[in-house]
């Protein structure tokens, strides 16, 4: 199972995970990415839209996804 | 139309951590875009990164404040330039030229003290390596001498002798003044009679005239109360000196010591805070002095100041080279001067400011520096929001110690820039290149390669 699905996320970016008892807060452009991963899109994806959706070049929002997902690895998030 | 970015983040959210000042994370987060008012943009366009930037208006700001502090409280007060803490010329310079005389601590030194224009009636030579050689420029050029140890004494009088003459000198005592750990290495000890013994030697050979005290009783003291009583202490083996010799100590050399608003690793409290104003020193010394000294004897109050004045008037620009992130979360940043250049960083937490306003959530990061070193961290836990690569970080103060202590090792060092008070920018030391590090170097022959 998607571990993502494990968690209880709000619109404003509060994330509570029942399984461990933690909270965490994301950013608006953090969220958009979570949301793509809880629905299972590949990194790529997730690149192409956060392109389209906000004003970024290609090459910062991939470092930036990058360093995201790895933070989110760091937390056992996914 | 599309939306603004801001980079992602996620950070946890902790509670029941102690935060008793629970300092917003707005006050944190430091913007500096200028020095003295040349932006640091400009400053790195012209002169690169990393790049040193001394201001020399702080740096007279500061001897003066802290120069009046003692001579408005007490008449007779000279500064010696503490020429390890920063020997760069200009900054000698600035010092020389707002009054102070050199103190230096090896030959190197003094030669440097005498290349820059200052006569050696005009330098304190302290230190425990003085060569023989040394010495004897020294005596013949009039310097004040602060004898270390015993042999010092036997060297000064066969110069005394070789050169027919009484040389004036003084000697370097240590103390307990309940500053721990005790100072004990340099001079002689007041406590166990050793200073007296070597009082009495200087006097039965009649080749040497004692006319000085000087003691050093640590770096960065915290507490104003150890100098007074270092000065109680002086001030009385002086006159017991004077009564029992009949010599006539004309100066008290306390040394230096002071501390800069720098924050020490391991300190719980803010600099501004945990480090007492420099009245409050000036006060308990003076202090001492009225109390101790007899009515009318005014001997000259010597102080050796280094970190106090010139830590706060440099600033190391530095800019963030890559970005990764840690296997425990914490992102860590490349920046590219790291230990090689900041010395002072093995026991300094500086302060960090940033050349933009950056958005985002701060969270906990890690600087190294560019050594291909595991050593090379500059800070290992520090909150700061997400930095592009490029962005720049003004590290503070570092005038005291770095560019005296910092090393050619991996990289290459860096131009020093110093920002006159006409707003007008100077280079003070140049970058170095390939030429500087092998200009001594010699190839055997037989191992060039063909």
């Amino acid at each position: 199972m998607n571990r993502l699905h494990q968690l209880a996320i709000n619109d404003e970016g509060f994330i509570f995970d029942p399984l461990t008892g933690e909270n965490f807060t994301v950013n608006r452009t953090g969220l958009f990415i979570i949301n793509r991963l809880k629905e299972g899109k590949k990194e790529e994806e997730i690149l192409q839209e956060l392109i389209d959706e906000f004003n970024v070049s290609r090459e910062v929002a991939e470092r930036d996804l990058i360093d995201f997902l790895e933070k989110l690895k760091s937390y056992r998030i996914i | 139309m599309k939306k603004v970015y801001e980079k992602p983040v996620i950070v946890k959210v902790e509670t029941g951590f102690m935060n008793k000042f629970g300092e917003s994370p707005l006050y944190q987060r430091k913007v500096r875009t200028d020095i003295d008012g040349v932006s640091i943009d400009k400053l790195v366009e012209k002169y690169g990164s990393p790049l040193f930037v001394i201001s020399e208006k702080k740096l007279r700001e500061k001897y003066r404040n802290i120069y009046n502090a003692f001579a408005s409280r007490y008449p007779n007060v000279q500064f010696g330039w503490s020429y390890k803490t920063n020997y760069l010329k200009a900054v000698c310079a600035v010092l020389h030229q707002e009054g102070a005389i050199a103190e230096v601590v090896s030959g190197f030194e003094y030669e440097k003290a005498r290349k820059l224009g200052i006569e050696g009636k005009d330098i304190i030579f302290n230190g425990p390596h003085k060569r023989y050689e040394d010495l004897e420029i020294a005596v013949k050029e009039g310097a004040k001498i602060h004898i270390d140890h015993f042999d010092e004494i036997i060297d000064l009088e066969k110069i005394a002798d070789k050169l027919k003459k009484t040389v004036k000198v003084a000697i370097r005592l240590n103390m307990d003044t309940g500053i721990r750990p005790q100072w004990s290495r340099f001079g002689f000890n007041l406590e166990t009679g050793q200073a007296l013994d070597a009082v009495k030697r200087i006097a039965q050979s009649g080749k040497l005239i004692l006319n000085g005290l000087h003691a050093h009783i640590g770096t960065f003291i915290l507490d104003p109360n150890a100098y007074a009583k270092e000065v109680e202490k002086m001030v009385k083996f002086a006159y017991e000196i004077e009564d029992n010799f009949g010599f006539k100590i004309e100066y008290i050399d306390i040394g230096g010591g002071l501390p800069s608003k720098n924050k020490l690793k391991g300190t719980y409290l803010p600099p501004d805070i945990a480090v007492p104003p420099v009245d409050e020193y000036a006060e308990k010394i003076t202090d001492a002095l009225y109390t101790n000294l007899r009515p009318g004897d005014f001997p000259k109050l010597i102080l050796e100041t280094g970190r106090a004045i010139v830590d706060e008037a440099e600033y190391l620009i530095t800019t963030v080279f890559a970005s990764k992130r840690l296997p425990d979360g914490r992102k860590a940043y490349i920046c590219d001067a790291g230990v090689n250049l900041l010395f002072t960083a093995f026991w300094y937490k500086f302060n960090v400011e940033i050349d933009r306003k950056v958005y985002g959530v701060n969270e906990p990061s890690v600087l190294y520096g560019p050594l291909c070193m595991n050593i090379d961290i500059i800070d290992d836990g520090i909150l700061l929001p997400p930095l592009e690569r490029g962005t720049r970080l003004i590290f503070s103060p570092v005038g005291a110690y770095n560019n005296t202590q910092w090393m050619q090792f991996i990289e290459y060092r860096p131009n020093i820039v110093m920002i006159m008070e006409d707003g007008s920018v100077e280079v003070v030391r140049e970058k170095e290149d390939l030429t500087d590090i092998e200009r001594r170097e010699r190839l055997p022959e037989k191992l060039k390669i063909r």
